[in-house]
């Protein structure tokens, strides 16, 4: 992109620029260990939940063969259950595959929306501050002081278990940590002198916010939302857990796991390897994050 | 000073790099020194030049990445790079000791001053508690703190940054060491407050017998605290020399060039010019070959000095210890070049385009304490403005002088439109701006009115490339619609503030600090303004960078015949590139007028002190010493009478606490705010004497 001669040319398309700084930023992670970790673990669930239709070898809500263990032949349709099945006879490795892609629609949705709401308000209320600050950050409070999983629970009792409202329940729980967060960034970018630059030319409010300060605090919320992503993955197997996650009988790893608990000690299978899906895909969006973190304090 | 005594310190020809993943990096190359007892060195340098380097390896601090490759230092016929870690802490803190730039930070905010100071000689010294206390409560008197008893029970955060770093030079003398590295003190200062720490550096070697290594980046400081001096550019000192030599018969063309660069009072800004040095610092690993200097060298010839390394010479006819490291320096006569850089026509000045008037400030501020409940006091009031009355003309440089708190960044919000006025009125091409916030103003009212601002790392955002910048206030402003030609607009820009084109797509990040002061400026004329306030745009700036940046900002001055508004609280910068004066204090203006109106007598008490406090870097420039007592007072609770009135050194009574002073007329726009009568202002000595260019040393030299 260098142009050296006193006839610069005006710039045509700036995609292509900024597509090749995403891989150069990329390219920076493989100098982190744990980064490359994280990055293997969840894009091997990304491409998972992509060819779903191809690695599952059954369908994952019909009933085939109950009890069978892990490596068992499949009598009737012909092939072998990998990882064994449930109580109703429905391959696990399938339902595994598929519900791959339960976690991967809902936990980004959600964790996006958390975002778009808590930088919405942080940023409101650490720039503007006065009685805007105030009236945003005790809801904040007020929503942080109730216990999470209650929280849940009395969302989804009212407004009913489904994607959307796993969504609405998730953003409504965690955007009041994000606006803390943004806002301490805010309190700290809105001193800048290219703040009061733009202040002084008279830009509006939300144009200060959103173009003047928020690019500035990626750094820190990219990191958090590495993070977070891997706490919404957590909820959404905690509230299928409680069964009020996605209605039945689509796969949710979360719901495997209640339904088969009460087998755990007989057939451990059935709960074990949806345990292990959910803490890889967790693990790998933290060791993501860890990374990211290494990388931004390097430079 | 005995010079017979054995030397405190020698480094011999002391190499230090630092390894990082790119590499060795030579901070500093070939560094010899000696320091004797009682002598107070100084390392003068820009930013880089390997100065806190030298400081960090005395103290054998070099962290984890930077070593010392070859040579010695010597320290009391010991060699610091062979002692253990144990034996160097013995060393450090007792017999070398240390004070930092910012004093804030270098003292515990947790924990008192005695606790602080007391811990000094209980660590290396065995002796009682009581001791300890004796010892530490005559210090803090000996570096002139008032009250030293309520000192030592006091907080840091209760002191002020003048006493703070007076704690801290205490606490460095504590253990009576025989060597005391001073890294920038007075930087993070005000010019009142520096003036009293450079007095007091300045008497430590008399009253102490310390030897001091002195480094600052400010020739007039090392020229008022220090015997002998170091010119450092580049890891390598180019000319060394005891002060009179080096300032009188400077040899190096880059320390030369450095005094070229500075507002002396013989410059001028339309017959004799500042003259930038051309080029930029070589970064460390690309180092040019022979002579570092000689790609940005006006005596550069060629097959002489690009082709080997060469050591420091003894510079013939001048003092025993005067050296420099040019292979030329006989046959250049620096004496042609003397007044600096071409002359330039000054600008006529045109109608008046700022009118302020009466322009008053007041921030509320609530209380919310029981005390001020139950006293019925919630709303207290900080005049942060206080009558403001003066005006602007077209091409006109008004400069805004006073040090931190004195309301001067406020009145530019206030311009600016980001604070509207209490009250009275300010005039902008003679519409009413002062209550009309930015929001309210018509985009042609916004661009005639721009702000280049202070901190070169912070006016740009680091998120969006240069040329979207800048061409969002062209689009902003409407002078221009069509893509195109936002995009040559941009392009002319860039060549106005003399940068290559290709920065256009550049980050922030990959500039330096005076390009992206450069690109601050193109941002301000991007709309054509007719006036615009400049706030202390050098301050963060080495002299080379600063002194082009200067000459800059006044081409384009000059060009478009704008209005600066410069607020700045370095007088002799001041004094250069202003035409008129307004001198500020806890919000009042104290004094204004033309600039030799200012810096010739009649003066207000607090411009003499303000002159007297600017270090000159010209040793033949004598100068009337006043050193002000006491700090500023809060703008919470300002004096009654004269703002002045608590440390002014020409007091005459009850009538100063009291009474607000009366403005005297000197002469047309020249107005004094003093009781004193104007009589007895003008029997005042000039602060400042500049000898005449004809009883000058070197001009006798000459001939």
């Amino acid at each position: 992109m260098l142009i050296t001669t006193s006839t610069t040319e005006m710039p045509t398309a700036g995609y292509g620029a900024a597509l090749l700084r995403g891989l150069k930023s990329f390219a920076l992670l493989r100098e982190s260990w744990v980064g490359m970790v994280g990055t293997a673990l969840v894009l091997f669930w990304v491409l998972v939940a992509v060819f779903a239709p191809w690695l599952a070898p059954f369908d994952p809500n019909s009933s085939i063969q109950p009890f069978a263990k892990p490596g068992v032949e499949a009598v009737k349709v012909g092939g072998t259950f990998w990882l064994g099945t449930d109580h109703i006879g429905r391959d696990i490795l399938s339902r595994i595959v598929w519900g791959s892609r339960t976690v991967l629609i809902y936990a980004p949705l959600a964790t996006l929306c958390a975002y778009t709401v808590g930088i919405l308000m942080g940023l409101a209320a650490g720039y503007r501050g006065g009685w805007v600050d105030d009236i945003l950050s005790r809801i904040a409070d007020i929503i942080l002081s109730f216990p999470v999983l209650v929280l849940y629970i009395i969302i989804i009792a009212t407004i009913g278990a489904s994607g959307i409202n796993i969504i609405i329940a998730i953003t409504f729980a965690s955007s009041p940590g994000i606006m803390r967060i943004v806002r301490g960034l805010t309190l700290d970018l809105r001193n800048r002198d290219y703040v009061a630059a733009a202040q002084t030319r008279g830009e509006s409010d939300w144009r200060v916010m959103l173009v003047e300060i928020l690019p500035n605090a990626r750094g820190p919320l990219i990191v958090d939302a590495c993070l977070r992503l891997g706490y919404v993955i957590i909820t959404i197997g905690v509230l299928g857990f409680l069964g009020l996650g996605l209605p039945p009988p689509d796969p949710d790893w979360g719901g495997m796991v209640n339904e088969t608990r009460q087998m755990a000690m007989a057939f451990p299978h059935m709960t074990l390897f949806p345990c292990i899906a959910i803490s890889t895909l967790i693990l790998g969006f933290n060791l993501l994050a860890d990374g990211l973190r290494e990388i931004s304090l390097r430079d | 000073m005995n010079k017979d005594q054995a030397p405190v310190l020698v480094c011999k020809d002391l190499c230090i790099s630092y390894y990082t993943r790119a590499g060795e990096i030579p901070a500093v190359v070939d560094f010899s020194l000696t320091v004797k007892p009682g002598e107070t060195i100084g390392i003068v340098g820009e930013s880089g030049c390997g100065k806190s380097t030298v400081a960090m390896a005395i103290m054998q601090y070099m962290g984890a990445n930077g070593g010392i490759k070859s040579g010695s230092i010597t320290f009391k016929g010991r060699d610091l790079t062979q002692l253990s870690e144990s034996e160097l802490r013995s060393i450090r803190g007792a017999e070398i000791a240390m004070i930092y730039q910012e004093p804030f930070a270098s003292l515990n905010p947790s924990l008192k001053i005695k606790t602080q100071l007391m811990e000094v000689p209980l660590a290396h010294e065995n002796i009682s508690k009581d001791e300890a206390r004796q010892r530490a409560m005559q210090m803090l008197s000996d570096v002139n703190l008032p009250d030293p008893e309520r000192m030592m029970e006091s907080y840091p955060h209760q002191l002020s940054g003048g006493q703070q770093q007076r704690v801290v030079i205490a606490m460095g003398l504590l253990s009576n060491p025989s060597l005391l590295l001073l890294d920038e003190p007075t930087t993070a200062l005000d010019v009142t407050v520096e003036a009293g720490i450079v007095k007091l550096v300045a008497d430590i070697s008399k009253k102490f017998g310390t030897s001091q290594i002195y480094i600052s980046h400010n020739l007039g400081l090392i020229l008022e605290t220090c015997d002998r001096v170091f010119v450092m550019y580049s890891g390598e000192v180019v000319e060394e020399g005891t002060i009179d030599s080096l300032f009188t018969w400077p040899k190096h063309p880059y320390t030369h060039g450095l005094f070229a660069c500075i507002p002396l009072p013989t410059a001028d800004k339309n017959a004799a010019p500042l003259k930038p040095i051309r080029g930029q610092l070589p970064l460390p690993f690309e180092r040019p070959q022979g002579c570092y200097y000689h790609p940005r060298c006006d005596h550069f010839k060629t097959g002489l000095c690009d082709l080997e390394r060469f050591k420091m010479v003894h510079v013939e006819n001048s003092a025993a210890d005067h050296r420099v490291r040019c292979l030329r320096y006989k046959e250049i006569d620096h004496h042609r070049e003397v007044p600096g850089g071409e002359a330039k026509e000054a600008i006529e000045l045109g109608k008046r385009v700022l009118k302020v008037s009466g322009m008053k400030k007041y921030y509320e501020v609530r209380d919310s304490s029981l005390r001020a409940l139950f006293a019925g006091k919630r709303i207290r009031q900080v005049k942060a403005n206080e009558e403001l009355n003066f005006t602007a003309r077209e091409g006109e440089t008004v400069a805004i002088v006073g040090e931190s708190g004195c309301g001067k960044s406020t009145f530019a919000k206030v311009l600016m439109g980001l604070e509207t006025s209490t009250e009275g009125e300010v005039r902008h091409n003679g519409k009413e701006i002062s209550e009309v916030a930015v929001r309210d103003r018509s985009a042609k009212q916004i661009s005639s009115l721009q702000m280049v601002f202070q901190n070169p790392f912070d006016t740009l955002n680091p998120s969006h490339s240069i040329g979207g910048q800048i061409s969002r206030v062209i689009k902003k402003f409407g002078v221009e619609t069509d893509k195109k030609k936002i995009f040559d607009r941009v392009m002319s820009l860039l060549d106005t503030v003399k940068l290559p084109r290709d920065f256009y797509f550049r980050k922030p990040r990959q500039l330096s600090g005076g390009q992206k002061q450069r690109i601050g400026i193109a941002r301000a004329f991007a709309g054509n303004p007719s006036m615009v306030i400049a706030d202390e745009p050098v301050s963060a700036l080495d002299v080379s960078v600063a002194a082009a940046v200067t000459e800059l900002l006044m081409d384009i001055q000059r060009e478009h015949k704008t209005t600066l508004l410069f607020i700045s609280h370095d007088l002799s910068v001041v004094r250069y590139l202003s035409d008129r004066i307004v001198v500020m204090y806890l919000g009042h203006i104290l004094e204004r007028g033309t600039t030799e109106d200012i810096f010739a007598p009649p003066y207000h008490p607090y411009t003499e002190a303000l002159l007297s406090a600017v270090p000159i870097a010209d040793p033949e420039v004598t100068k009337r010493e006043i050193v002000l007592e006491g700090n500023l007072p809060s703008a919470m609770k300002p004096p009654k009478g004269c703002p002045f009135c608590t440390r002014c050194h020409r007091r005459i009574g009850d009538i100063c606490d009291n009474d607000l002073p009366p403005e005297q007329f000197v002469v047309d726009r020249h107005i004094i705010k003093c009781h004193i009568p104007l009589e007895e202002l003008c029997l005042v000595l000039p602060v400042i004497t500049v000898p005449d260019v004809s009883e000058r040393l070197h001009v006798e030299l000459r001939e």
